[in-house]
């Protein structure tokens, strides 16, 4: 059997990196870990497809020069089953955050645009930098709440923060 | 016959693209789900009756030839698994649309509950036909992907925290399993089950070693042993009562048949009687001493299910026929009744406004049918004969006195103390639940009975709405089957011998997927790399 040093090399590195960020407590570095992990296990899958070769399905190419197939309709059945996973595991970790961030009620908070009629909307949509500063200013709020005011008053700056936040990613999001 | 085979598999996921499309016309999104499902449970017992007449049903998807193509193969064991378990997604099916029926549909999305359901149950059944590693694969993703959706359902706090960890460890033991199946693709040169049980034994015993090894330890995290365990008991109470129920009976199990299917293809010779044992041994002792301390039926009964894993696999260490043979007889019996005995404490949540045994108290005036269907399925799994669960463990006690090495009396030892502790604890339950009167539950005292831990997500009693008649006649019919399991034991009995016959020799299976033998492939593999390491 021959393998390529590099492939082998890069396999290695990823493994130990994805399981050293894996067991970092936050969800996303989890989530990133999983990604390495699951990367390093498709090359390691492809590795064992053994030496080079050339495209199997090329007619003229004689059996002893053609590269195994099977490793690489394996790998590409697993990548797309991570790629599932990766967005499922994305959609759970977001929620993860909005419940730690605002708790059940975040569920019940109402859309501040709700009411503006249809132009109104429009000329709210079109900018994108405005969004990135209420992004920029709800993540300093939730820096000076935390540390400094009472607890119903950092729940209820958290509140408001995290909505105009949402709001301006929810108007970033249908802007396109 | 072999048509019937891949149409198991396609039939649920059919159903669930229906589902995902009807999902604002509840009816018939209900209606096509318990269509598919009986269709897939009238399907697996047809199979169950050709197969154990005729053989094993062997397809080879697309045409393309095994060891190329995809190649699916229902022998005796898959068909037993395929129907049990086809019966009881069809029996949680309708407790949960009975479920649904009475909360008017408002505490879960149930729009995404149906084609999630079937999801689970097409990766489940592709899962006992797969003939390749890699399709068995594909069916764990599959019914895990749709386990993920379902344990979180309604995304509330709780359900989001248990199924985060949920998710990540058993995304751990899927890249674990994958990559032990690049290792035995490497050592091998094929994935195909029949192919490996071939070759396996030509390579030198340590490469034997490593790649057993991690594949126990990919499946024993899915099937909840010992020291992979400790997930289990956090995350199944937290999902919705059905929810709960399918998990208990089938998930784990999925990963006792993968256990069982490669430990007899791959190494009959048995060469992990030993590690099997001693992880035996404490899977059932910490899973039991577990359930002693808990005050909450659900954890309670999730501790047991960790527990009496330790019995099938004592079964599959032993490695004898007779020993095979009892371990499925005992998979039968565990699947239907903890999935039983899950939905009870379902019934109990409703009428008991909590599962929590230390508010529970006068149900057995209130609601007996509940307390007699909770008290036969306790005896049932703690063992009391003439139930199937005595009769399943008598089996393999009597299996291990046959082969009657020191270290399986004291696994047989251990067995009996841990059915005895499980009905110590379940007739517990069922006391402070049922029997003592409701105005002692400020002053009642059993033994532990103060030391016994909540469930940390205890949310005090919250009365839901009534029964409906659906969920009691679903629990019912779980029951029923239980019984007659134990009614009809000598039969099944002989049928679980015949499937343990096929596969403790592994010889019929290669044979049933290579009819032609399997030196002709030898010599036009290309992809065999190990060729050199396994002289």
């Amino acid at each position: 059997m021959s393998a390529s040093l590099t492939l082998v090399i890069v396999m290695a590195v990823m493994y130990a990196a994805g399981v050293y960020v894996m067991l970092e407590r936050s969800l996303t570095r989890v989530l990133i870990g999983f990604l390495l992990v699951g990367n390093a296990t498709n090359l390691l899958i492809f590795i064992m497809s053994g030496r080079p070769g050339s495209s199997p399905i090329v007619t003229g190419t004689s059996v002893e020069d053609m590269v195994d197939p099977i490793p690489q309709v394996l790998m590409l059945t697993a990548i797309v089953i991570n790629f599932g996973i990766t967005a499922l595991l994305l959609a759970l970790i977001y929620r993860s955050w909005w419940l730690a961030q605002l708790g059940d009620e975040g569920d019940t908070l109402t859309d501040e645009h709700a009411t503006e009629s249809a132009d109104e909307a429009d000329t709210t949509f079109l900018s994108s930098s405005d969004d990135d500063d209420a992004i920029a200013e709800s993540l300093d709020e939730f820096e000076r709440g935390d540390g400094a005011t009472s607890d119903e008053d950092t729940v209820s700056n958290k509140k408001d923060a995290a909505s105009r936040a949402a709001a301006s990613a929810s108007d970033r999001g249908d802007a396109r | 016959m072999t048509a019937m085979v891949p149409l198991i598999v396609c039939l649920p996921l059919l159903g669930a693209a229906a589902a995902l499309m009807l999902g604002r016309r509840r009816r018939l999104q209900v209606l096509v789900s318990v269509l598919s499902l009986a269709a897939a449970t009238v399907m697996s017992a047809v199979l169950l009756v050709l197969v154990d007449r005729t053989g094993p049903a062997v397809v080879q998807v697309g045409g393309w030839e095994a060891p190329w193509g995809i190649v699916l193969v229902v022998d005796r064991l898959s068909a037993i698994m395929l129907l049990i378990s086809a019966l009881m997604l069809l029996g949680v099916l309708l407790f949960a649309v009975g479920q649904g029926v009475v909360d008017g549909d408002t505490e879960t999305p149930v729009s995404i509950f149906h084609p999630t359901y079937l999801v689970l149950a097409a990766g489940l059944f592709n899962a006992f036909v797969a003939g390749d590693l890699f399709s068995m694969y594909v069916g764990f993703e599959m019914l895990l992907s749709a386990s993920y959706v379902l344990l979180t359902l309604g995304g509330t706090g709780a359900r989001i925290r248990v199924g985060i960890t949920y998710i990540v460890v058993s995304l751990v033991s899927s890249l674990l399993f994958l990559s032990a199946i690049a290792l035995i693709y490497g050592a091998t040169g094929t994935v195909t089950l029949a192919l490996i049980a071939e070759r396996m034994p030509d390579l030198p015993a340590d490469i034997q070693l490593i790649l057993g090894l991690l594949l126990l330890i990919a499946f024993g995290v899915k099937a909840a042993v010992f020291p992979m365990s400790f997930w289990l008991p956090d995350s199944y109470p937290t999902a919705p009562a059905p929810v709960t129920a399918v998990f208990a009976g089938l998930l784990t199990k999925v990963g006792i048949y993968a256990i069982l299917r490669t430990q007899t293809l791959f190494f009959p010779d048995n060469q992990f009687s030993m590690p099997l044992m001693i992880v035996a041994g404490l899977t059932l002792l910490v899973g039991i001493l577990g359930a002693l301390a808990q005050a909450d039926i659900k954890r309670l009964l999730s501790f047991t299910l960790v527990s009496h894993i330790g019995y099938m696999l004592f079964g599959i260490a032993i490695g004898t026929p007779l020993a095979i043979a009892a371990t499925i007889f005992y998979v039968v019996h565990h699947i239907v009744v903890q999935t039983t005995l899950f939905l009870a404490a379902g019934l109990i949540d409703r009428v008991g406004g909590t599962t929590s045994l230390s508010r529970l108290g006068g149900l057995l005036g209130s609601s007996p049918l509940v307390a007699i269907l909770f008290f036969l399925g306790a005896l049932n799994l703690g063992g009391i004969p003439p139930f199937s669960g005595f009769l399943g463990k008598i089996a393999l006690f009597q299996a291990g006195t046959i082969v009657g090495d020191p270290i399986i009396y004291v696994l047989i030892g251990v067995g009996a103390l841990t059915s005895l502790l499980t009905l110590y604890a379940l007739a517990r339950a069922w006391n402070m639940a049922f029997w003592r009167p409701k105005q002692q539950i400020k002053d009642y005292t059993a033994s532990m009975s103060a030391s016994l831990v909540e469930d940390p997500q205890d949310e005090g009693i919250v009365l839901k709405k009534t029964i409906s008649p659906l969920m009691i006649g679903a629990t019912t019919s779980m029951l029923v089957l239980a019984l007659g399991l134990t009614v009809f034991a000598g039969p099944i009995f002989e049928l679980t011998t015949r499937a343990a016959g096929n596969i403790s020799s592994p010889s019929t299976y290669i044979d049933a997927v290579f009819p032609s033998g399997t030196g002709a492939i030898e010599n036009s593999n290309v992809g065999t790399n190990f060729e050199g390491g396994a002289k």
